[in-house]
């Protein structure tokens, strides 16, 4: 099994950096999720790794190598495309048994593991149909198999459910995340959609303009960005702004807010006087008709409710901002509209995020 | 408003047999016996016969045939790879190149012949089977750009990217993949370069020295002189083999479509 790292990845399109210096390192065996808005330049590092982008300064190390002068061909990759690619005028046997053909493996060879690489997708029985012919999900299963067949040392997924429905979608992502788990594989994906990412990834990147805002396991991600636009782009969250009146023991922060009211929250180095921008995502905030306002609970008045089945989304009026809101529906009935409201947290959950 | 469908149909038959009564009716007289055209109908082979005995129309038709398959090979070698360049590399003048395209497909033969005749006879090209076979191949060039480029132009160029990621190189994804995958749209090309050369009259009659002609050039002469049911037999023969080719045509392009 493989490393792959990136050293000081720069990749610029005239004047646009599509990879402004990254730098990242890719355990043996894990699943890390690629993160970003289209243009972030996930893609473009992941097709550098793959060998189809050459960057214009840095490094790509396969297992220590620098594989710069390496062509695609000779790196021993599996990928999988967004719409497969696979060879229309190939059977499913003939598309998966490619890879170790123009490796010139012995036929017995080829048909034991084109089999065994079948068997895993559960294409048993499809050898002889055309990709024509078979679903997404099935042509998806074949992209897959015959993208592990060679036995690569990484393999590399660009937006691999993309096509799919939502339903098939996430049968895929177990799917995936099982047989990725069975081989072992260093597995590198990019996607743009954040539950995705979250689901099916040990570690995940978020980029940004060509670089990586954040990067970590999902749950440390999503409970503590470092920016305003990883706590954006990874869920949704609420953005409070304001201005540090006192320090107590422990780094914790007494802060006022803008739109009026007081909070605390542990705040490294903070300086009394200093300007402060925090994270709360919707589904730490509890809602209670009535009560009273006060440290980390604002008072607010209730703008719409959207009820999704298993849970509520409340957009909320606290002085001239709205807040959003996600409540579980524990109990039956939701807060009418224009109802007065006290909104409240734990401290805890209040992050500093940079603009 | 049954009415409405009624007449369409009605307006098609009518449109389609415009087309093809003159050609039925000159196929049909080839078979018939009167040198005259003259009716009743007497079924004969006999115009048939004296085709293969005519020495003159058997070498013209050689000729026609020949200077169309030389033409194919290099029209579609050459056209593919030009539009493979088309659609796969950026180079400076490459607009303007693809713009030049068209217009030999749109100026008359007339006056591309004539072009050709002054050009050669300026750069000392002689009249000749060469120079016919010159010009047949600028003539399809064009015809087999446009046809393999509209090829590439839905060419899914990821299958070559999975190709190399699987290990192929460069050349063994292009035989097993590009090449394959590629193919409808040249045999089309093929079968158009194919058809312009051996339709060619204008051309050939312009290049052609006293003494050798090619199929149409020696038809449009017999003409002249006053023609026999000959003329009608060697037709037929043009008229299967140029429907065939068509027809292949037709269903290359519907595989290149679908796939």
């Amino acid at each position: 099994m493989s490393t792959v790292a990136v050293t000081d990845a720069v990749k610029r399109y005239d004047s646009v950096a599509a990879l402004d210096g990254v730098t990242m390192t890719f355990r043996d065996g894990e699943f890390f999720g690629l993160l970003g808005p289209s243009g972030s330049g996930k893609t473009t590092l992941l097709r550098a790794i793959a060998g189809f982008v050459t960057l214009d300064r840095g490094q790509v190390l396969i297992d220590g190598q620098d594989v710069g002068g390496v062509p695609v061909h000779a790196r021993n990759i599996g990928m999988m495309f967004q719409n497969y690619a696979l060879f229309p005028h190939m059977s499913v046997a003939e598309n998966v048994s490619f890879g170790l053909e123009v490796r010139g493996r012995p036929r017995e060879e080829v048909a034991q593991r084109v089999k065994e690489a079948l068997a895993m997708v559960r294409l048993g029985g499809l050898e002889q149909r055309k990709p024509k012919q078979l679903s997404g999900g099935q042509q998806q299963r074949v992209a897959l198999a015959r993208a592990l067949v060679t036995r690569p040392k990484v393999l590399l997924l660009d937006e691999p459910l993309g096509a799919l429905d939502k339903h098939l979608r996430q049968e895929m992502q177990v799917e995936l995340r099982r047989i990725q788990r069975q081989v072992g594989i260093t597995t590198i994906f990019v996607t743009h959609d954040q539950e995705e990412a979250l689901t099916l990834s040990d570690r995940i990147a978020i980029f940004d303009s060509g670089r990586i805002i954040q990067e970590g396991a999902p749950m440390a991600v999503y409970e503590r960005p470092v920016t305003k636009f990883a706590a954006g782009f990874l869920g949704e969250a609420n953005f409070l702004q304001g201005r540090v009146t006192a320090m107590e023991a422990g780094d914790i922060a007494r802060i006022a807010l803008d739109i009026g009211g007081e909070v605390s929250c542990r705040l490294t180095n903070g300086q009394v006087g200093q300007t402060v921008l925090l994270a709360l995502r919707p589904e730490k905030i509890t809602l209670a008709a009535g009560g009273q306002a006060g440290l980390n609970a604002l008072r607010g008045k209730v703008l719409d409710v959207v009820f999704s089945g298993n849970s509520t989304t409340y957009r909320i009026a606290v002085g001239d901002q709205v807040m959003i809101l996600f409540k579980q529906n524990l109990v039956q009935g939701t807060v009418a509209p224009g109802t007065e409201v006290v909104l409240s947290w734990s401290p805890d959950h209040l992050v500093q995020v940079t603009p | 408003m049954k009415l409405g469908p009624a007449l369409l149909t009605a307006h098609l038959w009518l449109v389609l047999a415009f087309l093809y009564v003159p050609i039925v009716v000159m196929v049909v007289l080839g078979f018939n016996a009167s040198p005259l055209y003259a009716l009743p109908f007497q079924f004969d082979l006999v115009w048939y016969r004296e085709l293969v005995g005519n020495a003159k129309l058997i070498d013209a038709g050689i000729h026609s045939v020949g200077i169309a398959i030389v033409n194919t090979i290099i029209a579609t070698t050459f056209g593919t790879m030009a539009a493979l360049a088309f659609a796969r590399y950026q180079f400076r003048g490459k607009t303007i190149l693809q713009l030049l395209l068209f217009p030999p497909v749109a100026i008359p033969w007339l006056v591309i012949g004539t072009a050709m005749l002054v050009f050669f006879y300026w750069i000392d090209i002689k009249r000749g089977l060469f120079a016919i076979l010159l010009g047949h191949v600028a003539l399809s060039l064009p015809y087999v750009i446009v046809v393999v480029g509209a090829r590439l132009a839905t060419f899914p160029r990821a299958v070559e990217e999975a190709a190399a990621t699987l290990g192929a190189t460069p050349f063994q994804t292009f035989r097993r993949v590009t090449a394959p995958l590629l193919a409808p749209g040249v045999i089309g090309g093929a079968l158009f370069a194919f058809a312009v050369s051996f339709d060619q009259f204008v051309i050939s009659y312009f290049l052609a020295p006293p003494g050798v002609t090619t199929l149409p050039v020696e038809i449009y002469g017999a003409i002249r002189k006053g023609f026999t049911p000959e003329i009608n037999a060697i037709s037929t023969i043009i008229i299967v083999v140029s429907m065939g080719a068509l027809l292949l045509t037709a269903r290359f392009y519907r595989f290149g479509g679908e796939r």
